[in-house]
Protein backbone atom coordinates (compact mmCIF):
# COMPACT_ATOMS: atom_id res chain seq x y z
CA UNK A 1 0.00 0.00 0.00
CA UNK A 2 0.98 3.55 -1.01
CA UNK A 3 1.88 5.34 2.70
CA UNK A 4 1.71 8.62 0.56
CA UNK A 5 -1.29 9.91 -0.98
CA UNK A 6 -1.34 13.45 -3.16
CA UNK A 7 -4.30 15.18 -3.99
CA UNK A 8 -6.58 17.82 -5.22
CA UNK A 9 -9.04 18.21 -2.48
CA UNK A 10 -12.76 19.36 -1.79
CA UNK A 11 -14.22 20.97 1.21
CA UNK A 12 -17.60 19.88 2.98
CA UNK A 13 -18.99 21.27 6.32
CA UNK A 14 -19.51 19.26 9.51
CA UNK A 15 -21.73 16.65 10.36
CA UNK A 16 -22.11 15.56 6.77
CA UNK A 17 -24.10 12.17 7.44
CA UNK A 18 -24.34 9.61 4.90
CA UNK A 19 -27.70 10.94 3.36
CA UNK A 20 -25.49 13.72 2.11
CA UNK A 21 -22.98 11.52 1.02
CA UNK A 22 -25.79 9.24 -1.00
CA UNK A 23 -28.97 9.94 -0.72
CA UNK A 24 -31.63 7.40 0.13
CA UNK A 25 -33.22 7.42 -2.86
CA UNK A 26 -31.06 5.93 -5.00
CA UNK A 27 -29.98 2.95 -2.39
CA UNK A 28 -31.21 0.35 -4.64
CA UNK A 29 -28.56 1.18 -7.28
CA UNK A 30 -25.75 -1.59 -6.86
CA UNK A 31 -23.39 -0.61 -9.81
CA UNK A 32 -20.44 0.77 -8.03
CA UNK A 33 -20.07 3.29 -10.83
CA UNK A 34 -23.44 4.49 -10.66
CA UNK A 35 -23.14 4.92 -7.16
CA UNK A 36 -20.00 7.04 -7.72
CA UNK A 37 -21.99 9.57 -10.05
CA UNK A 38 -24.79 10.66 -7.06
CA UNK A 39 -21.89 11.15 -4.51
CA UNK A 40 -22.37 14.05 -1.98
CA UNK A 41 -25.06 15.29 -4.34
CA UNK A 42 -27.03 16.22 -0.96
CA UNK A 43 -24.29 18.65 -0.72
CA UNK A 44 -23.89 19.71 -4.40
CA UNK A 45 -25.15 18.20 -7.40
CA UNK A 46 -21.50 19.00 -9.41
CA UNK A 47 -19.28 17.57 -6.83
CA UNK A 48 -19.39 14.15 -8.40
CA UNK A 49 -18.93 14.95 -12.02
CA UNK A 50 -16.32 17.24 -11.00
CA UNK A 51 -14.14 15.49 -8.95
CA UNK A 52 -10.61 15.03 -9.40
CA UNK A 53 -9.32 11.44 -9.51
CA UNK A 54 -7.21 10.13 -6.57
CA UNK A 55 -8.77 13.32 -5.08
CA UNK A 56 -9.41 14.10 -0.89
CA UNK A 57 -12.32 15.15 0.64
CA UNK A 58 -11.33 17.73 3.67
CA UNK A 59 -14.46 17.64 5.89
CA UNK A 60 -15.14 19.10 9.43
CA UNK A 61 -16.68 17.17 12.67
CA UNK A 62 -18.52 14.02 12.50
CA UNK A 63 -17.88 12.85 8.95
CA UNK A 64 -20.54 10.04 7.79
CA UNK A 65 -22.50 10.22 10.81
CA UNK A 66 -26.23 9.01 10.19
CA UNK A 67 -26.84 5.47 8.11
CA UNK A 68 -24.20 2.65 7.99
CA UNK A 69 -24.95 2.38 4.07
CA UNK A 70 -22.06 1.02 2.98
CA UNK A 71 -22.77 3.11 -0.39
CA UNK A 72 -21.63 5.74 1.20
CA UNK A 73 -17.75 4.84 0.58
CA UNK A 74 -18.40 3.17 -2.16
CA UNK A 75 -19.44 6.26 -3.70
CA UNK A 76 -16.31 8.07 -3.01
CA UNK A 77 -14.21 5.64 -3.78
CA UNK A 78 -15.77 5.32 -7.35
CA UNK A 79 -16.49 8.80 -7.63
CA UNK A 80 -12.65 9.07 -7.49
CA UNK A 81 -11.06 9.86 -3.83
CA UNK A 82 -8.69 8.35 -2.31
CA UNK A 83 -9.02 9.45 1.10
CA UNK A 84 -11.12 11.89 3.73
CA UNK A 85 -9.57 14.07 6.28
CA UNK A 86 -11.96 15.21 9.06
CA UNK A 87 -11.99 16.62 12.63
CA UNK A 88 -13.81 13.53 13.32
CA UNK A 89 -15.64 10.38 11.90
CA UNK A 90 -18.42 8.66 12.93
CA UNK A 91 -17.53 5.24 14.10
CA UNK A 92 -19.58 2.98 10.60
CA UNK A 93 -18.24 4.68 8.21
CA UNK A 94 -14.83 5.11 9.57
CA UNK A 95 -14.80 0.98 9.42
CA UNK A 96 -16.87 0.72 6.38
CA UNK A 97 -14.04 3.30 4.93
CA UNK A 98 -11.22 1.03 5.60
CA UNK A 99 -12.22 -2.52 5.27
CA UNK A 100 -13.27 -0.84 1.35
CA UNK A 101 -9.35 0.76 1.21
CA UNK A 102 -10.58 4.39 0.90
CA UNK A 103 -8.65 6.41 4.34
CA UNK A 104 -9.40 8.14 6.67
CA UNK A 105 -7.37 10.00 8.66
CA UNK A 106 -8.29 12.36 11.44
CA UNK A 107 -6.77 15.75 11.12
CA UNK A 108 -8.16 18.19 13.86
CA UNK A 109 -8.61 22.03 12.08
CA UNK A 110 -7.80 21.18 8.95
CA UNK A 111 -10.68 22.50 7.20
CA UNK A 112 -10.05 26.26 8.48
CA UNK A 113 -6.20 25.46 7.06
CA UNK A 114 -7.15 24.76 3.38
CA UNK A 115 -9.31 25.64 0.20
CA UNK A 116 -10.92 24.33 -2.54
CA UNK A 117 -8.77 23.12 -5.34
CA UNK A 118 -5.36 23.08 -3.48
CA UNK A 119 -3.60 19.86 -3.50
CA UNK A 120 -2.24 18.04 -0.51
CA UNK A 121 0.50 14.89 0.72
CA UNK A 122 -1.03 12.23 2.91
CA UNK A 123 2.10 10.88 4.45
CA UNK A 124 0.23 8.12 6.89
CA UNK A 125 4.09 6.82 8.17
CA UNK A 126 4.92 10.27 9.65
CA UNK A 127 1.65 11.59 10.52
CA UNK A 128 1.41 14.63 8.34
CA UNK A 129 -0.18 16.66 5.52
CA UNK A 130 1.42 18.99 3.47
CA UNK A 131 -0.27 21.77 2.04
CA UNK A 132 1.58 21.91 -1.65
CA UNK A 133 0.75 25.60 -2.64
CA UNK A 134 2.04 26.88 0.75
CA UNK A 135 4.67 24.37 2.20
CA UNK A 136 2.69 24.35 5.45
CA UNK A 137 3.01 20.69 7.20
CA UNK A 138 0.04 20.09 9.58
CA UNK A 139 0.03 17.00 11.68
CA UNK A 140 -2.54 14.54 11.68
CA UNK A 141 -3.14 11.23 13.62
CA UNK A 142 -1.65 8.07 12.66
CA UNK A 143 -4.29 4.94 12.19
CA UNK A 144 -4.39 2.37 14.12
CA UNK A 145 -2.51 -1.35 13.79
CA UNK A 146 -5.91 -3.19 13.19
CA UNK A 147 -6.72 -0.50 10.79
CA UNK A 148 -3.52 -0.21 8.66
CA UNK A 149 -3.16 -4.11 8.70
CA UNK A 150 -7.00 -3.91 6.88
CA UNK A 151 -5.71 -1.18 4.26
CA UNK A 152 -2.04 -3.04 3.91
CA UNK A 153 -3.98 -5.64 2.73
CA UNK A 154 -6.61 -3.78 0.12
CA UNK A 155 -9.17 -3.88 2.17
CA UNK A 156 -10.92 -6.54 4.29
CA UNK A 157 -11.82 -8.60 0.99
CA UNK A 158 -8.03 -9.69 0.25
CA UNK A 159 -7.54 -10.60 4.04
CA UNK A 160 -10.55 -12.58 4.33
CA UNK A 161 -10.21 -14.00 0.47
CA UNK A 162 -6.43 -15.46 2.22
CA UNK A 163 -7.74 -16.70 5.34
CA UNK A 164 -10.33 -18.72 3.83
CA UNK A 165 -7.83 -20.12 1.03
CA UNK A 166 -5.45 -20.54 4.12
CA UNK A 167 -8.24 -22.35 6.01
CA UNK A 168 -9.67 -24.69 3.05
CA UNK A 169 -6.11 -25.88 2.86
CA UNK B 1 -15.98 -4.60 35.08
CA UNK B 2 -19.30 -2.88 32.65
CA UNK B 3 -21.63 -5.18 31.68
CA UNK B 4 -20.81 -4.33 28.09
CA UNK B 5 -17.20 -5.09 29.08
CA UNK B 6 -18.64 -8.51 30.58
CA UNK B 7 -20.24 -9.20 27.25
CA UNK B 8 -17.47 -8.75 25.25
CA UNK B 9 -15.11 -10.49 27.24
CA UNK B 10 -17.34 -13.49 27.49
CA UNK B 11 -17.84 -13.73 23.55
CA UNK B 12 -14.36 -13.59 22.73
CA UNK B 13 -13.62 -16.09 25.05
CA UNK B 14 -11.62 -14.14 27.86
CA UNK B 15 -11.89 -13.10 31.46
CA UNK B 16 -11.49 -9.57 30.83
CA UNK B 17 -10.79 -6.67 28.58
CA UNK B 18 -9.90 -3.39 28.84
CA UNK B 19 -10.83 0.00 27.00
CA UNK B 20 -8.82 0.41 23.90
CA UNK B 21 -8.00 -3.30 23.49
CA UNK B 22 -9.22 -4.76 19.82
CA UNK B 23 -11.13 -8.35 20.39
CA UNK B 24 -12.36 -10.92 17.93
CA UNK B 25 -15.89 -11.33 19.40
CA UNK B 26 -18.42 -14.11 18.21
CA UNK B 27 -21.82 -12.27 17.32
CA UNK B 28 -24.96 -13.92 18.64
CA UNK B 29 -27.35 -12.80 16.21
CA UNK B 30 -26.65 -11.13 12.81
CA UNK B 31 -29.23 -9.00 10.99
CA UNK B 32 -29.09 -7.86 7.35
CA UNK B 33 -31.98 -5.54 5.69
CA UNK B 34 -32.85 -5.09 2.31
CA UNK B 35 -30.59 -2.13 1.27
CA UNK B 36 -27.41 -4.41 1.70
CA UNK B 37 -27.77 -6.42 -1.37
CA UNK B 38 -23.55 -5.48 -1.43
CA UNK B 39 -23.55 -8.15 2.02
CA UNK B 40 -24.44 -11.19 -0.66
CA UNK B 41 -22.05 -9.56 -3.06
CA UNK B 42 -19.40 -9.38 -0.43
CA UNK B 43 -19.79 -12.70 0.99
CA UNK B 44 -19.11 -14.28 -2.76
CA UNK B 45 -16.63 -12.03 -3.61
CA UNK B 46 -14.60 -13.21 -0.03
CA UNK B 47 -14.97 -16.78 -0.74
CA UNK B 48 -18.15 -17.27 1.39
CA UNK B 49 -19.79 -20.47 0.36
CA UNK B 50 -22.26 -21.10 3.43
CA UNK B 51 -23.54 -18.96 6.20
CA UNK B 52 -21.48 -20.06 9.48
CA UNK B 53 -24.88 -20.28 11.32
CA UNK B 54 -28.17 -20.52 9.65
CA UNK B 55 -30.36 -19.78 12.98
CA UNK B 56 -28.42 -16.72 13.80
CA UNK B 57 -28.61 -14.43 10.72
CA UNK B 58 -32.01 -13.10 9.02
CA UNK B 59 -32.79 -11.17 6.69
CA UNK B 60 -35.30 -7.96 7.22
CA UNK B 61 -37.15 -6.79 3.95
CA UNK B 62 -37.86 -3.14 6.04
CA UNK B 63 -36.51 -0.22 4.12
CA UNK B 64 -38.16 -0.83 0.82
CA UNK B 65 -42.00 -2.96 1.60
CA UNK B 66 -43.18 -3.41 -0.19
CA UNK B 67 -40.80 -2.79 -3.30
CA UNK B 68 -41.28 0.36 -4.99
CA UNK B 69 -39.30 -0.08 -8.20
CA UNK B 70 -37.82 -3.24 -10.08
CA UNK B 71 -34.35 -2.60 -8.41
CA UNK B 72 -35.22 -2.86 -4.91
CA UNK B 73 -37.64 -5.51 -6.27
CA UNK B 74 -34.35 -7.28 -7.61
CA UNK B 75 -32.39 -6.78 -4.53
CA UNK B 76 -34.89 -8.31 -2.72
CA UNK B 77 -35.06 -11.35 -5.36
CA UNK B 78 -31.63 -12.12 -4.57
CA UNK B 79 -31.07 -11.69 -0.80
CA UNK B 80 -34.38 -14.41 -0.77
CA UNK B 81 -32.24 -16.47 -2.94
CA UNK B 82 -29.79 -16.74 -0.30
CA UNK B 83 -31.91 -17.21 2.03
CA UNK B 84 -33.68 -19.74 0.94
CA UNK B 85 -29.87 -21.06 -0.68
CA UNK B 86 -28.51 -20.64 3.17
CA UNK B 87 -31.50 -22.47 4.66
CA UNK B 88 -32.06 -19.78 7.00
CA UNK B 89 -34.44 -20.48 10.25
CA UNK B 90 -35.31 -16.64 10.57
CA UNK B 91 -36.97 -14.76 7.44
CA UNK B 92 -38.86 -11.38 7.98
CA UNK B 93 -40.17 -10.74 4.40
CA UNK B 94 -42.15 -7.50 3.27
CA UNK B 95 -44.73 -8.08 5.52
CA UNK B 96 -43.22 -7.57 9.10
CA UNK B 97 -42.06 -4.48 9.98
CA UNK B 98 -38.88 -2.56 10.82
CA UNK B 99 -36.10 -5.02 11.84
CA UNK B 100 -35.33 -3.35 15.25
CA UNK B 101 -39.03 -4.17 16.13
CA UNK B 102 -39.11 -7.48 14.54
CA UNK B 103 -35.99 -8.81 16.10
CA UNK B 104 -37.39 -8.52 20.40
CA UNK B 105 -40.70 -9.81 19.04
CA UNK B 106 -39.25 -12.72 17.51
CA UNK B 107 -37.29 -13.52 20.53
CA UNK B 108 -33.96 -13.15 18.93
CA UNK B 109 -33.03 -10.56 20.96
CA UNK B 110 -31.84 -11.19 24.78
CA UNK B 111 -29.93 -9.91 27.43
CA UNK B 112 -26.11 -10.51 27.66
CA UNK B 113 -25.75 -10.82 23.80
CA UNK B 114 -24.25 -9.09 20.87
CA UNK B 115 -26.70 -8.61 17.87
CA UNK B 116 -25.18 -6.79 15.01
CA UNK B 117 -26.99 -5.75 12.10
CA UNK B 118 -26.32 -3.55 9.02
CA UNK B 119 -28.49 -0.75 10.50
CA UNK B 120 -26.81 1.85 12.74
CA UNK B 121 -30.20 1.67 14.96
CA UNK B 122 -28.84 -1.27 16.09
CA UNK B 123 -28.13 0.39 19.60
CA UNK B 124 -31.70 -0.23 19.92
CA UNK B 125 -31.24 -3.27 21.68
CA UNK B 126 -29.43 -1.74 24.60
CA UNK B 127 -32.92 -1.51 26.07
CA UNK B 128 -32.99 -5.22 26.41
CA UNK B 129 -29.54 -5.82 28.08
CA UNK B 130 -27.79 -6.59 25.10
CA UNK B 131 -24.52 -5.11 23.20
CA UNK B 132 -26.15 -3.79 19.79
CA UNK B 133 -24.15 -2.14 16.75
CA UNK B 134 -24.70 -1.26 13.46
CA UNK B 135 -22.11 -2.40 10.54
CA UNK B 136 -21.59 -2.01 6.74
CA UNK B 137 -21.83 -4.65 4.15
CA UNK B 138 -18.39 -6.08 4.06
CA UNK B 139 -18.34 -6.22 7.68
CA UNK B 140 -21.50 -8.04 7.66
CA UNK B 141 -20.28 -10.67 5.04
CA UNK B 142 -17.37 -10.88 7.22
CA UNK B 143 -19.65 -12.02 9.85
CA UNK B 144 -21.93 -14.38 7.87
CA UNK B 145 -18.59 -16.27 6.97
CA UNK B 146 -16.80 -16.94 10.46
CA UNK B 147 -19.86 -16.08 12.93
CA UNK B 148 -17.26 -13.14 14.54
CA UNK B 149 -16.00 -9.61 14.30
CA UNK B 150 -13.16 -7.46 15.84
CA UNK B 151 -14.41 -4.70 17.79
CA UNK B 152 -12.41 -2.07 19.86
CA UNK B 153 -13.40 -2.23 23.67
CA UNK B 154 -15.00 1.46 23.95
CA UNK B 155 -15.01 3.83 26.30
CA UNK B 156 -18.29 3.74 28.59
CA UNK B 157 -20.04 7.13 29.71
CA UNK B 158 -22.82 7.77 31.88
CA UNK B 159 -26.12 9.61 30.93
CA UNK B 160 -28.10 9.45 34.16
CA UNK B 161 -31.41 10.03 34.12
CA UNK B 162 -33.44 11.07 37.41
CA UNK B 163 -37.09 11.69 38.06
CA UNK B 164 -40.48 11.20 36.81
CA UNK B 165 -41.20 12.51 33.60
CA UNK B 166 -44.11 15.69 34.00
CA UNK B 167 -47.09 15.12 31.40
CA UNK B 168 -46.35 15.75 27.78
CA UNK B 169 -43.07 14.57 28.31
CA UNK B 170 -41.70 11.32 26.73
CA UNK B 171 -39.05 9.38 26.06
CA UNK B 172 -37.85 10.81 22.83
CA UNK B 173 -37.87 14.71 24.60
CA UNK B 174 -35.87 13.10 27.01
CA UNK B 175 -33.44 11.77 24.59
CA UNK B 176 -33.64 15.20 22.47
CA UNK B 177 -32.64 16.79 25.89
CA UNK B 178 -29.58 14.67 25.78
CA UNK B 179 -28.48 15.30 22.21
CA UNK B 180 -28.98 18.78 22.54
CA UNK B 181 -26.34 18.27 25.27
CA UNK B 182 -23.69 15.58 24.14
CA UNK B 183 -24.21 16.85 20.74
CA UNK B 184 -24.44 14.51 17.54
CA UNK B 185 -20.32 13.07 18.10
CA UNK B 186 -20.24 13.65 21.45
CA UNK B 187 -20.01 10.23 21.69
CA UNK B 188 -18.26 8.74 18.87
CA UNK B 189 -16.53 5.40 19.20
CA UNK B 190 -17.78 5.39 22.80
CA UNK B 191 -20.62 3.51 24.84
CA UNK B 192 -23.66 4.94 26.46
CA UNK B 193 -24.91 3.34 29.34
CA UNK B 194 -28.32 5.24 30.50
CA UNK B 195 -28.79 4.98 34.34
CA UNK B 196 -31.07 6.49 37.07
CA UNK B 197 -34.60 6.46 38.49
CA UNK B 198 -36.65 7.40 35.45
CA UNK B 199 -34.64 4.67 32.99
CA UNK B 200 -35.52 2.05 36.37
CA UNK B 201 -39.10 2.63 35.53
CA UNK B 202 -39.23 2.90 32.03
CA UNK B 203 -41.53 0.41 29.74
CA UNK B 204 -39.88 -1.77 26.87
CA UNK B 205 -41.18 0.90 24.35
CA UNK B 206 -39.98 3.71 26.03
CA UNK B 207 -36.25 2.58 26.32
CA UNK B 208 -35.86 1.56 22.51
CA UNK B 209 -36.62 4.91 21.99
CA UNK B 210 -34.03 6.57 23.97
CA UNK B 211 -31.36 3.53 23.21
CA UNK B 212 -32.47 3.82 18.99
CA UNK B 213 -31.08 7.81 19.25
CA UNK B 214 -27.84 6.72 20.66
CA UNK B 215 -26.24 6.54 17.54
CA UNK B 216 -27.10 9.78 16.68
CA UNK B 217 -24.41 10.91 19.48
CA UNK B 218 -22.14 9.19 17.40
CA UNK B 219 -22.39 6.16 20.02
CA UNK B 220 -21.08 2.68 19.01
CA UNK B 221 -23.35 0.78 21.35
CA UNK B 222 -26.03 1.59 24.41
CA UNK B 223 -27.00 0.21 27.42
CA UNK B 224 -29.52 -0.23 30.11
CA UNK B 225 -29.55 -2.90 33.15
CA UNK B 226 -32.91 -4.86 32.63
CA UNK B 227 -35.71 -4.29 34.51
CA UNK B 228 -38.40 -6.31 35.14
CA UNK B 229 -40.32 -5.08 32.38
CA UNK B 230 -37.78 -6.40 29.57
CA UNK B 231 -37.82 -9.34 31.75
CA UNK B 232 -41.33 -10.23 31.65
CA UNK B 233 -40.70 -9.03 27.67
CA UNK B 234 -37.60 -11.46 26.92
CA UNK B 235 -39.08 -14.31 29.32
CA UNK B 236 -42.12 -14.77 26.87
CA UNK B 237 -40.13 -14.44 23.50
CA UNK B 238 -36.27 -15.40 23.72
CA UNK B 239 -35.01 -18.62 21.35
CA UNK B 240 -32.12 -19.04 23.99
CA UNK B 241 -31.56 -19.26 27.43
CA UNK B 242 -29.95 -15.91 28.73
CA UNK B 243 -27.87 -14.20 31.44
CA UNK B 244 -28.49 -11.20 32.40
CA UNK B 245 -24.91 -8.77 32.78
CA UNK B 246 -24.56 -6.75 35.49
CA UNK B 247 -21.88 -4.43 35.99
CA UNK B 248 -19.27 -4.06 39.27
CA UNK B 249 -20.32 -1.43 41.75
CA UNK B 250 -16.73 0.09 41.44
CA UNK B 251 -16.84 0.48 37.76
CA UNK B 252 -15.81 4.23 37.21
CA UNK B 253 -17.30 5.77 33.68
CA UNK B 254 -15.57 7.85 31.17
CA UNK B 255 -17.26 10.35 32.19
CA UNK B 256 -21.13 11.05 33.36
CA UNK B 257 -23.91 13.69 32.58
CA UNK B 258 -26.61 13.80 34.98
CA UNK B 259 -30.12 14.97 33.80
CA UNK B 260 -33.23 15.95 35.83
CA UNK B 261 -35.97 14.44 33.45
CA UNK B 262 -38.73 16.17 36.25
CA UNK B 263 -37.23 19.86 34.75
CA UNK B 264 -37.71 18.84 30.90
CA UNK B 265 -40.37 19.97 28.47
CA UNK B 266 -41.54 18.92 25.40
CA UNK B 267 -38.31 19.00 22.63
CA UNK B 268 -37.66 19.57 18.90
CA UNK B 269 -34.68 18.87 16.96
CA UNK B 270 -35.12 21.91 14.06
CA UNK B 271 -34.06 21.82 10.79
CA UNK B 272 -31.15 20.82 9.77
CA UNK B 273 -29.62 18.90 12.53
CA UNK B 274 -30.58 16.21 15.34
CA UNK B 275 -28.73 18.52 17.42
CA UNK B 276 -30.05 21.40 16.95
CA UNK B 277 -32.23 20.77 20.12
CA UNK B 278 -34.99 23.79 21.77
CA UNK B 279 -37.14 23.31 23.97
CA UNK B 280 -40.60 23.52 21.76
CA UNK B 281 -42.07 26.13 23.97
CA UNK B 282 -39.19 28.69 22.99
CA UNK B 283 -39.45 27.71 19.10
CA UNK B 284 -43.11 28.41 18.93
CA UNK B 285 -42.57 31.69 21.22
CA UNK B 286 -40.40 32.86 18.31
CA UNK B 287 -42.32 32.07 15.43
CA UNK B 288 -45.46 29.99 14.43
CA UNK B 289 -44.35 26.69 12.20
CA UNK B 290 -46.76 26.07 9.48
CA UNK B 291 -46.70 22.12 9.01
CA UNK B 292 -46.96 20.30 5.40
CA UNK B 293 -47.04 16.62 6.88
CA UNK B 294 -46.70 14.69 9.81
CA UNK B 295 -44.89 11.47 10.39
CA UNK B 296 -45.01 9.24 13.33
CA UNK B 297 -43.42 6.03 12.87
CA UNK B 298 -40.09 4.43 12.13
CA UNK B 299 -37.39 2.41 14.97
CA UNK B 300 -37.63 4.90 17.48
CA UNK B 301 -41.12 5.53 17.92
CA UNK B 302 -43.35 3.43 15.78
CA UNK B 303 -44.63 1.25 18.54
CA UNK B 304 -48.03 1.13 20.44
CA UNK B 305 -47.12 3.01 23.14
CA UNK B 306 -46.65 5.85 20.34
CA UNK B 307 -49.35 5.42 18.26
CA UNK B 308 -52.13 5.46 21.49
CA UNK B 309 -51.01 8.68 22.42
CA UNK B 310 -51.59 9.90 18.41
CA UNK B 311 -54.90 8.19 18.87
CA UNK B 312 -55.88 10.00 21.69
CA UNK B 313 -54.93 13.23 20.92
CA UNK B 314 -56.64 12.98 17.24
CA UNK B 315 -59.50 11.11 18.52
CA UNK B 316 -62.21 13.93 17.46
CA UNK B 317 -60.05 16.26 15.49
CA UNK B 318 -59.50 16.12 12.09
CA UNK B 319 -56.50 17.52 10.33
CA UNK B 320 -56.37 20.26 7.70
CA UNK B 321 -57.61 20.13 4.67
CA UNK B 322 -53.95 20.72 2.24
CA UNK B 323 -52.35 19.25 5.52
CA UNK B 324 -50.99 15.05 5.53
CA UNK B 325 -50.26 13.07 8.48
CA UNK B 326 -48.49 9.65 7.64
CA UNK B 327 -48.69 6.98 10.28
CA UNK B 328 -46.42 3.66 9.99
CA UNK B 329 -46.65 0.99 12.79
CA UNK B 330 -43.16 -0.31 13.15
CA UNK B 331 -44.27 -3.94 13.07
CA UNK B 332 -47.15 -6.00 12.05
CA UNK B 333 -47.53 -7.08 15.39
CA UNK B 334 -48.11 -2.99 16.80
CA UNK B 335 -50.30 -2.77 13.58
CA UNK B 336 -52.50 -5.87 14.69
CA UNK B 337 -52.72 -4.28 18.20
CA UNK B 338 -53.77 -0.87 16.96
CA UNK B 339 -56.12 -1.98 15.45
CA UNK B 340 -57.31 -4.52 18.00
CA UNK B 341 -57.69 -0.98 20.33
CA UNK B 342 -59.17 1.06 17.89
CA UNK B 343 -56.03 3.25 16.96
CA UNK B 344 -55.58 2.88 13.53
CA UNK B 345 -59.34 3.85 13.05
CA UNK B 346 -59.11 7.01 15.40
CA UNK B 347 -55.97 8.20 13.47
CA UNK B 348 -57.70 7.45 9.68
CA UNK B 349 -61.25 9.19 11.04
CA UNK B 350 -58.56 12.27 11.48
CA UNK B 351 -57.29 11.82 8.14
CA UNK B 352 -54.25 10.08 8.96
CA UNK B 353 -52.79 8.13 5.75
CA UNK B 354 -51.65 4.12 7.58
CA UNK B 355 -49.14 2.69 5.26
CA UNK B 356 -47.42 -0.70 5.40
CA UNK B 357 -45.50 -1.56 8.65
CA UNK B 358 -41.79 -1.11 7.97
CA UNK B 359 -39.20 2.43 7.30
CA UNK B 360 -41.30 4.34 5.17
CA UNK B 361 -40.55 7.75 4.29
CA UNK B 362 -38.01 8.02 7.92
CA UNK B 363 -35.09 7.74 5.02
CA UNK B 364 -36.51 9.07 2.34
CA UNK B 365 -37.00 5.84 0.52
CA UNK B 366 -40.72 6.10 -0.28
CA UNK B 367 -44.45 6.42 1.33
CA UNK B 368 -44.33 9.78 2.20
CA UNK B 369 -41.69 11.77 0.20
CA UNK B 370 -41.30 15.81 0.67
CA UNK B 371 -40.85 18.16 -2.45
CA UNK B 372 -38.38 21.69 -2.16
CA UNK B 373 -39.86 23.72 0.43
CA UNK B 374 -42.36 21.68 2.62
CA UNK B 375 -41.64 21.43 6.40
CA UNK B 376 -42.50 18.19 7.88
CA UNK B 377 -42.96 17.29 11.69
CA UNK B 378 -41.53 13.65 11.96
CA UNK B 379 -41.10 10.90 15.23
CA UNK B 380 -38.17 9.80 13.15
CA UNK B 381 -34.42 9.44 13.96
CA UNK B 382 -32.89 12.12 11.69
CA UNK B 383 -33.48 15.79 9.95
CA UNK B 384 -30.55 16.39 7.76
CA UNK B 385 -30.93 17.90 4.21
CA UNK B 386 -32.80 15.46 2.56
CA UNK B 387 -33.24 12.38 4.43
CA UNK B 388 -36.78 12.64 3.78
CA UNK B 389 -36.71 13.57 0.15
CA UNK B 390 -35.41 16.90 -1.28
CA UNK B 391 -32.77 18.96 0.26
CA UNK B 392 -34.80 21.70 0.75
CA UNK B 393 -37.54 20.48 2.42
CA UNK B 394 -37.13 20.48 6.31
CA UNK B 395 -37.78 18.33 9.00
CA UNK B 396 -38.90 18.60 12.96
CA UNK B 397 -37.91 16.16 14.95
CA UNK B 398 -40.51 15.74 18.44
CA UNK B 399 -42.36 13.06 19.97
CA UNK B 400 -45.21 11.07 18.63
CA UNK B 401 -47.68 13.53 20.91
CA UNK B 402 -46.20 16.82 19.31
CA UNK B 403 -46.62 15.15 16.33
CA UNK B 404 -50.34 14.64 16.41
CA UNK B 405 -51.31 18.24 18.48
CA UNK B 406 -49.40 19.85 15.67
CA UNK B 407 -51.47 18.07 13.11
CA UNK B 408 -54.45 19.48 14.64
CA UNK B 409 -54.04 23.17 13.25
CA UNK B 410 -51.27 22.01 10.54
CA UNK B 411 -48.45 24.49 13.16
CA UNK B 412 -46.28 23.15 15.64
CA UNK B 413 -48.02 22.76 19.13
CA UNK B 414 -47.44 21.68 22.59
CA UNK B 415 -49.21 18.71 23.22
CA UNK B 416 -49.54 19.12 26.69
CA UNK B 417 -52.80 21.52 26.14
CA UNK B 418 -54.76 17.96 24.72
CA UNK B 419 -53.23 15.32 27.08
Amino acid sequence: MKTKLSGKIIVVGDNIDTDQIYPGRFLAITDPKEIGSHCLCGVDESIAANFPQGGIVVAGRNFGCGSSREHAPIALLNMGASAILADSFARIFFRNAVNLGLVPVICKGIRDKVKDGQTLTLDLEAGTVTVQETGEVLPCEKLGDQAMKILEAGGIKPLMRARFAKEEK
Amino acid sequence: MHALEKILARNSGRKTVHTGEIVTAKVDFAEINDLYLQTVYSFYEMGGEKVWDNERCAFVFDHYAPCPDIKSAQNHKEMRAFAQKNGLRFHFDTNCGVCHQVMPEAGVIYPGMIVVATDSHTTTHGAFGAMGTGCGATDMATILMTGELWFRVPEIIEVRLEGQAPEGVFPKDVILSVLGRIRADGAVYKAIDFTGSYIEQLNVAGRMTICNMAVEMGAKTAYMQPNEDVLNYVKERAVRPFEVQYTDPDFVYEESYVFDVSAMEPQLACPDSVENVHPLSEVTAKEDVMLNQGYIGSCTDGRVEDIAVAAKILRGHHIPEHTRLVVVPASREVMLACMEKGYIQDLMNAGATITTPGCGACLGAHEGILAPGEICITSTNRNFPGRMGSTEAHLYLASPATVAASMINGRITDPRKYL
